[in-house]
């Protein structure tokens, strides 16, 4: 190739090259380009940092656009009794008190500040009748409190901080993997290690300071709303680098999925249309939400038809609609009416807004849902309820990090929103993920762009652990008659759906780990067809490694805490446990490198004046 | 067929050697749309050439409206200025609701496909070998649209004129009953002229360029409330902007074929009463 | 209700490629994704596809669906016959990398071009105001997933190669109709609008219009209003009448042309 620049990006491919290997040198590094590393890069850039994007799809795809609720924020537009104690209160209680106290302070506190950014920088939110930013209900906020652009809030922001990295003139990596992070003999992180997804062809960053954005780990369920993108590739590079993940039990299954049809399985259906009137229904016709109110929100949550139906427009005398408690207490009761044989013909049990609110109001405020399941279902939300069923969303767990900022236990290694834990606890409330991108993000780039600064001298890339990258990298295609990596995709994703799902047992979370031991095994022994250029049987292959490492670091931890809490159900523990609430499970590298090791840790001590919030 | 080497079959595309994939019967549309155009071209042509058979009591042909030449007796509404002009009296107006349609953002999409094939449908490549757009010497002149709709407000005005005094009482002859003629009169030619100016009407006030002055040109609508309602009204309508112009290009040939008819004395107007 | 599809896929690279032939099994309910996925899985496990999300949200799977600039993940297989054969070509108005893949780099380079917002200050409690009327014009074309069908399907640039150097495309128009219409923005980008992007060049034939999979009036609301609004920079003698004596359009006031 004469071209020394690439095509997708206009990035110079040859900077130097040693070893056929394309080098290039960096401040900061971020790994990701979906909310938190855009802004987490546009931080870094800011304080000056030399700094690049990193990611596996194009600019602007990334999973942080499906997104659709809203970011959580106690701006007070709505309602001037918000602020942010409050939201850390639901923060922390929607999280059954396991989350990061420092991490829920600082989330509640910054979040405005983070919004009001983004509409400096073009963002155009949804307005009340006053011009200011618009907010809207969501499940477990004790007031209307998402910031939002109809129920496309992911792409808005996004599209914003997109343009705005463009603008400050960010370099992008696009459709480029990372596959390795490389540390000097100290064992301070030195760059990283990854290919072009279109030649195939290597490439080294060099940079003492790397930010994992990657998001998280739902592509190793079958019924996922995540996309392709979510296999956990940050939680994997960073447990390989050494550092710990914590919280990896407690993953979230949203309540409202599409079950039909099948193609689009599991694809998400906003929490909004439960914000805005839309009520659960089992195939009986009876809105059962009320009988599963959990003696932790009674007091907070409406008994009556009539009195959930007066909050959405008299929030002061009227308790919430149980359809708005936090997500897990909502999929585990849909789960459990399905289970009772009152679910809908594909599965799922129904949404209706259709006879709640009228046609006009639903287009308008669910523009998306209403094309959404237009198009791929042929179903009119405004004249028919939605069938819908729980799907894997999120994972509370993550890397362990820093909470003022986001450093991991290597130095140099930081890591923002889905990739990192602590932050949402044992259940994460729906409109926080986008401001904990927000939030966090930005602490992150500026804490990576400080420690560049401070660096006297800049940790060294060493050959063989460039070499040791590429060896590992070129595996699947050495191997012949292998397995297919589309088929033990499959299969992992049918394990963890069918075994380490909504609801657990001991049982099955052993026979989980076993069949983990297995496939990664054949995983060993997978092989690709074709060549290195854009050939996504050999992209998977990569990811699937990682997919295996968080799978057992999922079924381990899952487990080990004998009790239910959050997005962790054990049928065998159905209750929550006070002496299981005082502590995380940690989870590392084993010492032969080929799997994952367990730990307990107490949970880090609340001072005296936020713990008066929860007397 | 030209160079086609500088689009879809340009070396770093892929390798695809038809013009379209397309299966479904994209041709269609710009077919009508040639064939409608054409027609009406040669009609308004013959016509406006004529000079003659476009006044028949009460009713005047829009083509000739306001006739401002040396026109016969009675279609004159707003004097002769231009008596001296020797060709046909519609020559002198007919510019402006021409090159109001002419200029026009929807008849510029159908004729830029039906007769320039720039393209002829979408993911059909065109066979020119070089596109210049709108941006020279004589498309650049698209854009004195809103200069046109200017004029074709007052030519809807005259219009409108012309349809009220189509209620005029007939002469004596056509007199119905005992000979006395009613206060009010309406023939088919009437109601003929009244869709006519219903359709100019949608057509003209659904313009983009009017959309744009109303209130789309400003940034702050919440200030002027009383301009985006306008707008609010104009949009609306806008969105049938084409559909106004095929009627009412359908309509104003309607109009004055009735009036040619009836001007030669081949049929007899229709009196409702 | 499972049936064996036909189906012709472009497979090859910038050397060179052509239209292969399979058949793959799909069930109800499935769109054209699906059933490349199940080639992808079962047949050819290298065949190139970029896609993300499959909900339609994201806008990487831009393909050319029987000559139709689409989006894979939203095109239903029951809007064909079974026994149809379904064409999938990659978008032909970009460069290819390799079968479905193309390079879209074009747009990306458009977007380092193009301006940005630039608002004022905020207010003095650290907030802004805006009118919902105000923001709903720029809100249309901010849904934009940018899929880059309506910079596949303009035949300025797909039929005209050398063009690209002086186009930016609907999707960048509709931009630069947000940041016009932005009721804070701060900066006047018509003469931009006209001479670096070339608006001109766009003769309004609406095709970007019939293939946005997001609906957005490209055409009728953002390019033809930022043509109007250059027609009033420009070639409205009423409106350099009103400059010279004094009488503006006070709306626009505190904008600086860039």
């Amino acid at each position: 190739m004469t071209d020394t620049r690439h095509p997708m990006t206009g990035n110079e491919m040859s900077y130097y090259a040693e070893g056929g290997i394309e080098r290039h040198r960096y401040d900061v590094v971020v790994v990701g380009a979906g909310g938190a590393g855009l802004r987490a890069a546009i931080a870094a850039h800011e304080a000056g940092a030399e700094t690049a994007i990193v990611c596996k799809s194009l600019l602007g795809k990334a999973h942080t656009v499906m997104a659709e609720g809203g970011i959580a924020a106690a701006m007070g537009n709505r309602w001037l009794e918000d602020n942010w104690e409050v939201h850390f209160r639901d923060t922390m209680r929607g999280g059954k008190m396991l989350n990061h106290w420092r991490m829920a302070q600082l989330h509640a506190q910054e979040a405005p500040e983070r919004v009001l950014e983004l509409e400096d920088w073009g963002a155009l939110f949804d307005r009340t009748e006053d011009g200011l930013i618009s907010q809207r209900d969501f499940g477990g906020h004790k007031y209307a409190r998402l910031a939002h652009v109809g129920d496309r809030t992911g792409l808005e922001m996004i599209r914003t901080l997109q343009q705005r990295a463009v603008q400050v003139g960010i370099d992008v990596f696009m459709e480029c993997t990372v596959t390795d992070l490389l540390k000097d003999d100290a064992g301070a992180l030195s760059g990283v290690f990854g290919y072009w997804r279109e030649t195939g062809r290597f490439v080294t960053i060099e940079a003492p300071a790397v930010v994992l954005a990657t998001g998280g780990i739902g592509k190793s369920f079958k019924v996922t709303s995540n996309s392709w993108e979510y296999t956990g590739d940050g939680h994997a590079l960073a447990l390989r680098a050494g550092a710990s993940l914590i919280n990896m039990e407690f993953v979230q299954f949203h309540p409202t999925g599409m079950v039909w049809p099948p193609s689009v399985k599991g694809l998400l259906v906003t929490e909004s249309v439960r914000g805005d009137g839309g009520v659960l229904k089992n195939s009986e016709g009876k809105r059962f939400m009320f009988d599963y109110i959990p003696d932790f929100f009674r007091a907070e949550t409406a008994d009556t038809e009539e009195e959930a139906d007066r909050w959405y427009d008299d929030k002061k005398n009227n308790r919430r609609p149980p359809e708005l408690l936090p997500r897990d207490e909502v999929a585990r009761a849909i789960n459990s009416e399905i289970k009772a044989g009152r679910g809908s013909p594909h599965g799922g049990i129904y949404l209706d807004i259709a006879s709640r609110r009228d046609p006009d109001f639903i287009r308008k405020r669910l523009p998306s849902m209403y094309h959404q399941f237009k198009e791929l279902a042929d179903v009119d939300i405004t004249q028919e309820p939605m069938e819908i069923g729980p799907t894997c969303h999120y994972v509370m767990g993550g890397i362990e990090v820093d909470p003022d900022t986001e450093l991991s236990s290597v130095t140099g290694l930081y890591a923002v929103g889905e990739c990192s834990g602590g932050m949402h606890g044992s259940n994460r409330l729906g409109g926080n993920s986008l401001s904990d991108l927000l939030v966090f993000g930005r602490r992150a780039g500026e804490a990576a762009a400080a420690y560049v600064a401070g660096l006297a001298q800049r940790p060294a890339v060493t050959d063989e652990s460039v070499r040791a990258g590429e060896w590992s990298a070129l595996t699947p295609f050495q191997v012949e008659g292998g397995d297919n990596p589309y088929t033990i995709q499959q299969e992992l994703q049918q394990t963890m759906n069918d075994l380490v799902g909504i609801i657990r047992t001991a049982e099955e979370l052993t026979q989980a780990l076993v069949r983990i031991e297995e496939l990664k095994e054949r995983a060993q022994r997978m092989s690709v067809e074709g060549h290195r250029q854009y050939n996504p049987g050999w992209h998977l292959a990569l990811d699937l490694r990682n997919m295996l490492v968080v799978s057992e670091s999922i079924a381990k931890a899952a487990l080990a805490r004998r009790e239910s809490r959050g997005g962790h159900t054990r049928d065998d523990y159905p209750k929550t446990d006070p002496e299981w609430g005082t502590k995380n499970l940690v989870v590392r590298l084993d010492d032969a490198g080929t799997g994952v090791t367990l730990a307990e840790q107490p949970l880090p001590e609340m001072p005296d004046d936020l713990l008066r919030h929860f007397q | 067929m030209a160079t086609t080497d500088h689009g879809v079959t340009s070396p770093t595309r892929a390798r695809i050697d038809v013009r379209t994939l397309r299966q479904d019967r994209w041709w269609l549309s710009p077919l009508t749309t040639f064939v409608v155009f054409t027609a009406f071209v040669v009609y308004a042509t013959l016509r406006a050439f004529m000079g003659r058979d476009y006044y028949a009591t009460p009713y005047l042909s829009p083509f000739y409206s306001p006739c401002l030449g040396d026109c016969v007796e009675g279609a004159s509404d707003f004097g002769q200025p231009f008596a001296w002009w020797p060709l046909s009296a519609a020559l002198i107006i007919l510019i402006f609701p021409l090159g109001f349609r002419m200029t026009c953002y929807y008849y510029r999409k159908a004729y830029y496909r039906a007769f320039w094939l720039s393209p002829p449908a979408c993911g059909v490549a065109e066979p020119h070998g070089s596109y210049s757009g709108e941006t020279r010497f004589p498309l650049i002149l698209q854009n004195v649209h809103r200069w046109f709709w200017y004029a074709a407000v007052l030519v809807g005005l005259v219009l409108t004129f012309d349809t009220v005094l189509a209620f005029r009482p007939m002469p004596a002859e056509y007199a119905v009953g005992d000979g006395e003629t009613s206060g009010v009169h309406m023939g088919l030619g009437t109601l003929l002229m009244i869709v006519n100016i219903a359709f100019i009407w949608l057509y003209t006030l659904s313009c983009h360029s009017c959309r744009h002055i109303v209130g789309g040109r400003l940034r702050h609508f919440s200030r002027h409330p009383v301009r985006y309602r306008l707008w609010t009204w104009v949009s609306r309508l806008n969105e049938s902007h084409g559909r106004w112009a095929w009627y009412s290009l359908f309509s104003v040939a309607i109009v004055d074929l009735y009036i040619y008819l009836l001007a030669t004395g081949t049929i007899q107007d229709v009196r409702f009463f | 209700m499972a049936y064996d599809l036909k189906l012709r896929v472009w497979r090859g690279d910038r050397d060179g490629g052509d239209l292969q032939d399979y058949t793959v099994e799909v069930s109800e309910g499935e769109v054209v994704l699906d059933a490349l996925h199940r080639l992808q899985a079962t047949q050819t496990g290298d065949l190139a596809i970029r896609w993300n999300c499959k909900a339609g949200k994201c806008g990487s799977c831009s393909a050319e669906v029987n000559g139709r600039p689409r989006l894979m993940c939203m095109t239903r297989l029951s809007d064909f016959e079974p026994e149809e054969t379904i064409t999938v070509t990659p978008m032909r108005t970009f460069p290819v990398i390799r079968d479905l893949v193309t390079d879209v780099s074009f747009n990306y380079r458009k977007a380092r071009e193009l301006p940005y917002a630039e608002l004022g200050p905020r207010d003095a409690d650290g907030k802004r105001r805006m009118m919902q009327v105000d923001v709903e014009r720029g809100q249309e074309f901010r849904k934009c997933i940018e899929c880059f069908l309506c910079q596949d399907v303009c035949h300025v640039v797909r039929d005209h190669e050398d063009n690209k150097q002086h186009f930016a495309g609907p999707r960048f128009f509709i931009r630069y109709a947000e940041l016009d219409m932005h009721p804070l923005d701060t900066h006047d980008r018509r003469k931009l609008a006209q001479e670096a992007a070339g608006l001109g060049m766009c003769n309004i034939t609406k095709c970007c219009t019939e293939v946005c999979p997001e609906g957005i009036h490209i055409t009728d609301n953002a390019i033809i209003p930022m043509k109007e609004r250059v027609v009033d920079r420009k070639y409205d003698p009423l409106v350099w009448l009103g400059n010279k004596i004094g009488i503006r359009n006070k709306d626009n006031e505190g904008r600086a042309e860039v």
